[in-house]
């Protein structure tokens, strides 16, 4: 053991529990946001489908994106077949 | 007992010690060998490890980061072209804190194809945050691979280890080797059992994502560790010369050099031509010394600072080159000595690279070349025929 070191080297912190995602949000790094309209939807559920993250919920044509991991790449917006979903500047 | 055999067989014979639960490779000139030696053990029922037989490089370093995760003692030999394809999943490891180890058969890197020896390959992942260990003689790549998982596993470093032994010069050449005792490699090497591991009694997560508010921690905790691996190093050298009775691990190796004026300096093989060098300068009355860098991740600044800061010419040889900068290990030397009081002369050539022979004349030549001017970067025997040099 080394007899010079005053903090422990451990690897603490590599893993972390499981099933700790939901707790850890990841949403920082979006330029753009979806905004979901609840105007023209038809409920093909495609964007819930399409979502990289997984992260469109909802039913009865009202959904909308969980904004904490919500990454704003936009295919969402882009393969809605009634452009029921707009791509908006994110401002913080 | 001593036998004389090839080097690949010492350290297949030392990996076969150290009792490794999963042992995945790639065939590859001039590891082959080792590889050969192995399955074959697994195959005739002398080593009880999973051998897994992979298409590649990038697959091998991959199954031995997944076996280390859930707590076996996983073990992969490489090379050149082989360790490059193996870089990514390595810079994985050392951050994911895995205490695997591999042997690199030293081999230059292409192009233009090579299959002899230089220390490009090794060199070139240097900042993978792999402890980087360099074998003089075979003797020293099998004691190494004992000590690569006693420091690597040790529960405040948990650090990958790489042996570096030299393509061909050492896995092709006969050599007496003392044999490593079953009992005695048990007494020095207990089982690893490592505090945090993949079981579905106690589920954790792996690699996880790092955004910018805990990644720089998790680099620095890694940098430490490493840094803080030079005592255990040294440790895991004393303790297997407790046990085996001979010294053959540790940072830096001195020769000669109480008194010196002239310190040679290089890791692996070539240290055994440099010391016959060093053996001729002292008896035409040339007080000269030798450093042989045993460990160069982590680079041990303090040890060899101590080792030379006494001498006026240091001289390094090296078989690696940083293109556009040079020599890799001469311009990290120079850093040791920057703001010091006493500056020796610090010079340094290219040499032996893609298998060139050095014969001791070579080695002769460029020591007397710095004793009146400072030479960076040299290339030893270039041959000015091949490089549109004196027409
Ligand atoms: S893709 Fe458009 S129309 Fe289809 S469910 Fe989503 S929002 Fe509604
Ligand atoms: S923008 Fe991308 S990440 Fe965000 S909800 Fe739409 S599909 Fe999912």
């Amino acid at each position: 053991m080394p007899k010079t070191q005053t903090k422990s080297t451990k690897p603490e912190g590599i893993t972390v529990k499981p099933g700790s995602s939901k707790e850890y949000k990841t949403g920082s790094w979006r330029s753009k946001k979806p905004i979901f309209k609840h105007d023209k939807c038809n409920d093909c559920r495609i964007c819930v489908m399409v979502c990289p993250d997984g992260v469109i919920f909802g039913e009865d044509k009202k959904y909308w994106a969980d904004m904490d991991f919500c990454k704003g790449c936009g295919i969402c917006a882009e393969e809605c077949p009634v452009k029921d979903i707009d791509m908006e500047l994110e401002v913080r | 007992m001593k036998k004389v055999i090839e080097g690949s067989m010492a350290v297949a014979l030392a990996v076969k010690a150290c009792r490794p639960h999963v042992i995945s490779a790639y065939p590859i000139t001039p590891q082959t060998h080792i590889v050969e030696n192995l399955s074959q053990m697994v195959a005739d029922g002398e080593l009880k490890s999973e051998f897994v037989n992979v298409e590649s490089e990038f697959s091998a370093a991959s199954v031995i980061l997944g076996a280390s995760a859930t707590g076996a003692r996983a073990y992969s030999t490489t090379t050149a072209q082989g360790l490059l394809l193996m870089t990514e999943v390595l810079f994985n490891i050392a951050g994911l804190r895995l205490p695997v180890s591999l042997t690199c058969a030293n081999r230059a890197i292409s192009a233009p194809i090579n299959i002899w020896c230089d220390h490009q390959d090794a060199m070139t992942v240097r900042d993978s945050g792999w402890i980087q260990l360099y074998a003089e003689d075979c003797q020293e790549a099998a004691d190494m691979q004992l000590q690569a998982f006693k420091i690597g596993e040790n529960p405040e470093i948990m650090l990958p280890v790489m042996v570096n032994m030299d393509g061909f010069i050492l896995t092709h050449a006969f050599e007496p080797i003392e044999l490593l005792d079953q009992k005695m490699a048990d007494e020095y090497l207990p089982p690893y059992k490592p505090e945090i591991f993949l079981t579905t009694k106690n589920p954790v997560t792996f690699g996880i994502l790092a955004e910018p508010q805990y990644y720089a921690e998790s680099r620095y905790r890694l940098e430490e560790a490493i840094k803080a691996s030079k005592p255990v190093i040294e440790e895991a050298a004393s303790e297997f010369k407790r046990i085996f009775g001979r010294y053959s691990g540790g940072l830096v190796d001195k020769y000669k050099l109480d008194g010196a004026k002239t310190a040679l300096v290089g890791m692996g093989s070539v240290v055994g031509t440099m010391r016959e060098v060093v053996d001729e300068m002292n008896s035409h009355g040339q007080k000269s010394g030798l450093l042989k860098i045993r460990t160069y991740r982590p680079f041990p600044k303090e040890a060899i600072y101590d080792a030379l800061k006494d001498v006026d010419n240091i001289i390094v040889m090296e078989k690696a080159i940083s293109l556009g900068l040079g020599g890799i290990l001469l311009n990290e030397l120079k850093s040791i000595f920057q703001g010091k009081k006493k500056q020796p002369r610090i010079s340094g050539f290219i040499i032996g690279l893609g298998g060139r022979d050095i014969p001791t004349q070579s080695i002769i030549n460029a020591v007397k070349k710095v004793e009146s001017e400072t030479i960076e970067d040299e290339f030893i025997d270039l041959r000015t025929e091949l490089i549109g040099a004196g027409k």
